[in-house]
């Protein structure tokens, strides 16, 4: 580093969305130079914990890993457990979890669809994709009796069944959902000034995302079609009709893209899920003991693949239990996206990968390296200097947008 | 013959080894075990020649008397291929595969500070997960370590 060199710790309280992380930048004037990351902050020791617990309260314990995508952990991990039992789990059991699992993945996307907006100055899309996001809640609560951590997999199956009035909830908020979709996908598609914000920012080419082993809809943004729900089908998903979406930009508007019309095609395998949802038990009994073997479980959450793996002694309590969540997988990504980029597109490229860490304080220290002292800025205030930046540097005011959202169409 | 056999007489045509060390579960899941002075040929071979190019996670497990890594690997048709390779507790030295799979490095952070792992290769750099203060012997997820240890005192925190 020369003279006029920064180095700005961003977070651990806190970067970005969710979670403690904590980022070094070192910068050149705006221009990142590169970035140094701490991880860990949240780490709580949960897989040690499960090696103390019967497989049963490990069902519970793994869904509590994560809040938005607690059926993707608690689904790789009862399917791990089952197949090392040799259970066959019913299908009406399998359909069920690919219903939970879509459900979840149109909440997390349309939350990351109002958090993008935000960290760019489009606050209408954070209010209009949130409130939309209460019809999918909704439809969780209705079903499983909550919002969050639906306690829906047992080993063996699933704990609640649905009905025809339930079926018929579901068809009613998907279609509202869907036109919805369309409307952003719309905007996303034609909108110049949104198209002009997040083009070329977070670049990461298909040959890092091949090299960097990047996952989910980063990977797909970028030209590579990996979705484990094709690649290594689980639960319903080897029956179900499907696109894996990509797309080509390869940068932070492609992976809008992506995630917009892949909410598209969580709603055709939810309807196709409700129409043909085969007859019978929806789970099988499972034995206390699960007897000794190892197996590897993978699962497309909403941020990509989770994988869990799973080694049995013969007793009710796992020999080991592993898990690898999607954002750790897309670190390295993160770093790539950032170097000789501008600090202004921190906040957006960070939220691009839609990383999964938890709320706590924002805060970020803004410091010269030579005196030591220097100021501090709270996330807000990194959104807003980003969002002035634009203005000012390439003349992309998203103001006008966000009146127009509201004024511009007919929006119930 | 399955895209699975082929891996697994592939894999055991090329390294002599590896003969009835490659078991197939059920379709697209391998596991093989390999010593671990052939480990680096065996995953490097993989990665390069093979298609295996995508490391998803390294599983760290104690053993008793040794500490094994499963390095799970997958290629571009969803097999994913459970590599396991153990070193002595006594001196658990492995070398790193961040040249290979960049990725990797976090993984193989996480076994230095749960299992104390020792990676000849890897970069200095911040650990993960565990604080920068946890005490330099305590490994988490070794079984001789229990959570009562973290009780007051336990642990020197």
């Amino acid at each position: 580093m020369s003279e006029g060199d920064f180095k700005i710790p961003v977070g651990p309280q806190h970067p970005s969305l969710k979670e403690p992380l904590s980022f070094s930048v070192a910068l050149k004037g705006e221009k990142i130079l590169g970035v140094d990351i701490r991880l860990g902050y949240n780490h709580r020791g949960i897989e040690k914990a499960c090696e103390e617990r019967t497989y049963l309260q490990d069902v519970y314990l793994i869904e509590r890993i994560c809040g938005i995508c607690s059926h993707a952990h608690s689904t790789a991990f009862v399917q791990a457990v089952e197949e090392i039992a040799k259970l066959e789990v019913p299908k009406r059991a399998l359909y069920l979890r690919s219903l939970i699992a879509e459900l979840e993945r149109v909440h997390s996307h349309l939350l990351w669809l109002g958090i993008a907006g935000h960290e760019v100055g489009f606050d209408t899309l954070l209010m209009y994709t949130w409130r939309d996001r209460e019809i999918v809640m909704d439809l969780l609560a209705e079903i499983t009796g909550n919002r969050v951590n639906y306690g829906m997999n047992a080993i063996g199956g699933v704990r609640q069944d649905i009905d025809a009035p339930e079926i018929k909830k579901i068809l009613e908020g998907v279609k509202t959902l869907e036109e919805r979709t369309k409307y952003y996908i719309d905007v996303a598609t034609e909108e110049a000034t949104l198209i002009e914000r997040l083009s070329n920012v977070g670049v990461l080419s298909k040959d890092d995302v091949l090299r960097l082993n990047t996952v989910g809809p980063t990977a797909r943004a970028s030209g590579v079609a990996r979705d484990v729900r094709k690649d290594d089908p689980y639960a319903a998903y080897g029956d179900l009709h499907f696109d894996v979406i990509t797309d080509d930009h390869c940068d932070v508007y492609g992976r809008a893209v992506v995630r917009l019309k892949e909410l598209m095609e969580s709603y055709k395998m939810i309807r196709e899920i409700v129409e043909n949802l085969p007859e019978g038990p929806i789970s099988v009994r499972a034995p206390r003991r699960i007897p000794a073997g190892e197996a590897v479980s993978r699962y497309e959450a909403p941020r990509g693949e989770d994988l869990h793996y799973v080694k049995s002694n013969g007793s009710d309590k796992p020999e080991r239990v592993k898990v690898r969540a999607p954002t750790l997988a897309n670190i390295q990504s993160v770093k790539k996206m950032l170097e000789d980029r501008y600090l202004a597109d921190l906040p957006i490229v960070v939220a691009a990968i839609d990383p999964c860490f938890s709320c706590t304080d924002r805060l970020i220290g803004v410091s010269d390296l030579d005196k030591n002292s220097g100021k501090v800025m709270s996330w807000e205030e990194l959104v807003s200097y980003g969002v002035d930046w634009y203005r000012k540097n390439r003349g992309v005011d998203l103001s006008k947008l966000n009146e127009s959202f509201v004024k511009g169409r007919k929006y119930s | 013959m399955s895209a699975e056999e082929n891996i697994k007489s592939e894999l055991e045509s090329k390294f002599g080894f590896l003969a009835g060390k490659v078991r197939i579960d059920r379709p697209r899941r391998i596991f093989a075990d390999v010593e671990c002075n052939n480990f680096r040929q065996v995953i490097e071979h993989m990665a390069k020649n093979m298609n295996f190019y995508f490391i998803c996670a390294i599983t760290g497990l104690d053993e008793g008397e040794k500490l094994s890594f499963i390095y799970h690997l997958i290629n571009d048709h969803g097999v994913v291929f459970s590599l396991k390779t153990g070193v002595p507790k006594a001196n658990p030295v492995m070398q790193t595969v961040t040249d290979i799979f960049p990725s990797a490095e976090y993984y193989e952070r996480e076994v230095v500070d749960l299992f104390g792992a020792k990676l000849e290769g890897l970069p200095e750099g911040n650990r993960y997960p565990l604080t920068d203060d946890w005490p330099k012997d305590q490994f988490p997820l070794r079984k001789d370590w229990k959570t009562s240890s973290c009780e007051e005192g336990g642990v020197g925190l």
